[in-house]
């Protein structure tokens, strides 16, 4: 299994080719797919901060999700059953970074499934994926 | 939602009444794509001709088009409005988040009129616009400032673009900009004083959504292939790595840098301020506008001590290119990297044009050097390369305490005609020109260029491309040719809408491919023919505005100072001045 990961925050320019990748997965253009974000640390100077999902093996959001609509994956992180989720936003809140992003048109969330599509994107090698037991 | 169908959907606000609404034009954006070419066309409808650029009947237009967010590299916004530095049509593009924030927003264009009656801010947030009191922000001393409140105060970090005025701005100098993301500017022909007299100290936009592409295999393709250009291309690579800066030490070796106010094409510090220099020594970060790889803004640390406070230093970061190293280091003699960056930092704190800016403190030195203008009216001694005096200066060009001031923040052209030194106020049409004096091409495009910009033609890349393959100059009206089917294809890059830097990449072959995914097809021939449409329609407009290439003064100092192709030939230049008049005649008849 693999997970996403940002390799050196520091070599991101802010681009968002990233979060472009990740919505481009479904033919759609724009950011209300994406599972990543990225945006700067306080002012461009600053640099940019990246969220997303960062494959944990006890995921916050899988254990408060009253539909059982999240499940958890080999080596880590979430697969969302669409079916079953009720658009509660209690996953929402329970992650600790903020890396269960909002689809706004379906209201539904939009989480990471380390498919590893928007490393292909990253001019910058700031992201790679990793193998994980 | 469908693409075309959200990128045809243009957001009315109107100040005045504090309302908005959306209304679909679809019939403009499949006749004109999108970006300068719709945006022409807004203008055409909201503003009178006899308009004060400065009165409530003036407004502002912002365009995207249908490639915004589409691809890498179309990333820029269009911005339109009547110039009140020159007092014509005008164009300025900016990109940092602002394209993507519109387009995901949901909306191809943005048009804004009316006079709001006290200081406020607009927040467009998806479908949503609120009018926001703006009296706290008005009168800040820095656009720094204002972006970290707003920052703070509005929601929705990483889909948001921040774009507003400084001080320079509110005070309605005529040469006053709109920065974006802390590093991207409207800069160009006076908007900021524009939103200044609508009381607008800024605009936020957020946007989320996300938009269907008919032929998802195909986009997806297409995609790879300009990413891979992108990425590899030798066409981007200079604004990858030194970014344009690159040009200082260029154009210094065939003596075509502007310096002490185009006195001379070459500057002896040249190594002291050149990209190279800068990469080595201060360069810090880099940064891109949404949707672009190449990350061409270069951002340089300038770390300062306090004097009564050891031990505590300021650090300050501020984004270069060659611009800006023109304007405030060659053309005003500071060969010293802080000074540059010092100067800068006021600057970019007032919102003002760095190269309007730059000009006008050039042409000032020099009149204090003759005696044309004195302490008195300064109130500061000057000379080049003294990037203090510089600083007092550029704070009362904002704060204008007396009557040449005034004069000052209305652009080097009206401050010479009152104070004299004409023949070295370096201005096209009223228009401060950037940082190249390549050779007759350049001048030429500086008058008939629809903006009046480096960047409607980039004839300054003719002029050396003719130097380096040793040809002789082509005859006059080849050069308005030449020039006149260079910034036509512009206009499709441009309401596409691509950066122009990318220009190298989006050839019209690719723009066919490009436009395939969203079930639109033009051929090569299509295409040129609408750049040159949109050509047509600007200029038309700017001479039913009363604008003439016949009258535009061309400043001595251009004509006296040698360029790589020798000094340049009046009469070189003013025949193809008439050859140009005599296709704006031709197309204004053809057109009824
Ligand atoms: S790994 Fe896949 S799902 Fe996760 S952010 Fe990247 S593209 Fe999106
Ligand atoms: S693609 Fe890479 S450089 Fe660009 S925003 Fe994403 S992580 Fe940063
Ligand atoms: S090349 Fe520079 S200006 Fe153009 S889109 Fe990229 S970062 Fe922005």
């Amino acid at each position: 299994m693999r997970r996403l990961v940002v390799v050196d925050v520091n070599k991101c320019v802010g681009c968002q080719l990233c979060m472009l990748a990740c919505s481009r997965r479904f033919g759609i253009v724009g950011y209300s797919k994406s599972a990543i974000w990225v945006r700067s640390a306080g002012g461009f100077e600053r640099g940019f901060t990246i969220v997303v999902c960062r494959a944990c093996k006890d995921p916050p959001c899988a254990r408060v999700c009253p539909t059982n609509a999240l499940r958890v994956r080999d080596g880590g992180g979430v697969i969302l059953d669409m079916s079953k989720c009720i658009g509660c936003g209690l996953c929402r809140d329970a992650c600790d970074i903020g890396a269960v992003m909002w689809d706004y048109e379906v209201g539904k969330p939009v989480i990471c499934v380390h498919c590893g599509f928007c490393v292909n994107y990253c001019p910058h090698n700031v992201l790679a994926l990793e193998e994980v037991s | 939602m469908d693409w075309f169908k959200s990128l045809s959907n243009v957001l009315y606000i109107d100040l005045t009444r504090k309302t908005y609404w959306v209304e679909s034009r679809e019939e403009l954006f499949s006749k004109w794509l999108g970006g300068i070419g719709v945006a022409t066309q807004l203008y055409k409808e909201e503003v009178p001709r006899n308009a004060d650029p400065l009165g409530p009947e003036n407004v502002i237009i912002f365009a995207v088009g249908p490639l915004t967010g589409l691809y890498p590299l179309a990333s820029k916004t269009i911005a339109v409005f009547k110039s009140p530095l020159n007092g014509y049509f005008a164009e300025s593009h900016a990109g940092g988040r602002s394209a993507l924030a519109i387009r995901f927003a949901g909306y191809g264009a943005i048009v804004i009129r009316g006079v709001s009656d006290r200081p406020i801010y607009v927040v467009i947030e998806d479908d949503k616009v609120r009018f926001r009191d703006g009296a706290t922000l008005w009168g800040m001393r820095s656009t720094e400032t204002v972006g970290r409140i707003l920052r703070e105060v509005t929601s929705g970090p990483g889909y948001r673009a921040i774009m507003r005025i400084g001080r320079a701005g509110e005070r309605l100098v005529r040469y006053a900009s709109v920065v974006t993301e802390t590093y991207r500017h409207f800069g160009r022909l006076g908007l900021g004083a524009v939103m200044g007299s609508k009381k607008l100290k800024a605009i936020v936009v957020v946007g989320r959504k996300g938009f269907k592409v008919p032929d998802i295999p195909t986009y997806r393709a297409v995609y790879d292939e300009i990413y891979q250009l992108a990425v590899k291309s030798p066409a981007m690579k200079k604004y990858h790595d030194l970014g344009t800066a690159a040009n200082i030490l260029a154009l210094n070796s065939i003596k075509a840098l502007p310096t002490r106010n185009f006195s001379s094409g070459v500057f002896e510090l040249a190594g002291e301020v050149s990209g190279e220099k800068l990469a080595e020594t201060i360069l810090a970060r880099r940064v891109a506008c949404a949707g672009c790889p190449t990350a061409c803004v270069h951002i340089a640390a300038l770390r300062e001590p306090y004097p009564e406070e050891p031990y505590f230093y300021k650090v300050k970061f501020l984004s270069y290119d060659h611009e800006p190293l023109y304007a405030l280091a060659t053309n005003l003699g500071i060969g010293s990297r802080e000074g540059f960056l010092k100067l800068l930092d006021v600057v970019e704190e007032e919102g003002l044009d760095v190269i309007s800016t730059g000009v006008v403190l050039a042409w000032a030195t020099e009149a204090y050097i003759n005696g044309l203008i004195s302490e008195k009216e300064l109130l500061t001694k000057l000379g080049w390369g003294d990037y203090e005096s510089y600083i007092k200066v550029v704070r009362n060009i904002v704060l204008q305490p007396n009557d040449f001031y005034k004069t000052l923040a209305l652009g080097v052209e009206e401050v010479a005609k009152k104070y004299g030194g004409l023949d070295y106020a370096l201005a096209f049409n009223k228009v401060e020109p950037a940082g190249y004096h390549t050779g007759p091409l350049y001048i030429i495009s500086l008058i008939v260029g629809s903006r009046h910009s480096h960047l409607d033609s980039g004839a300054y890349s003719i002029d050396q491309e003719l130097l380096a393959s040793k040809k002789p100059l082509p005859t006059p009206q080849e050069a308005v040719e030449r020039i006149v089917e260079e910034e036509s294809w512009r206009q499709v890059l441009t309401s596409l809408v691509i950066c122009l830097f990318a220009r190298g990449i989006y050839k019209p072959e690719i723009v066919e491919k490009c436009l395939k995914p969203l079930g639109k097809s033009l051929s090569t021939e299509e295409l040129k023919k609408l750049g040159r449409d949109i050509w047509v329609e600007k200029q038309l407009i700017k001479y039913s505005e009363g604008f003439n290439v016949l009258n535009v003064r061309i400043p001595k100092r251009v004509l006296e100072t040698p360029t790589p192709h020798g000094v340049v030939d009046e009469n070189y230049v003013r025949e193809a001045l008439k050859y140009f008049d005599l296709i704006i005649n031709l197309s204004r008849k053809l057109k009824t």
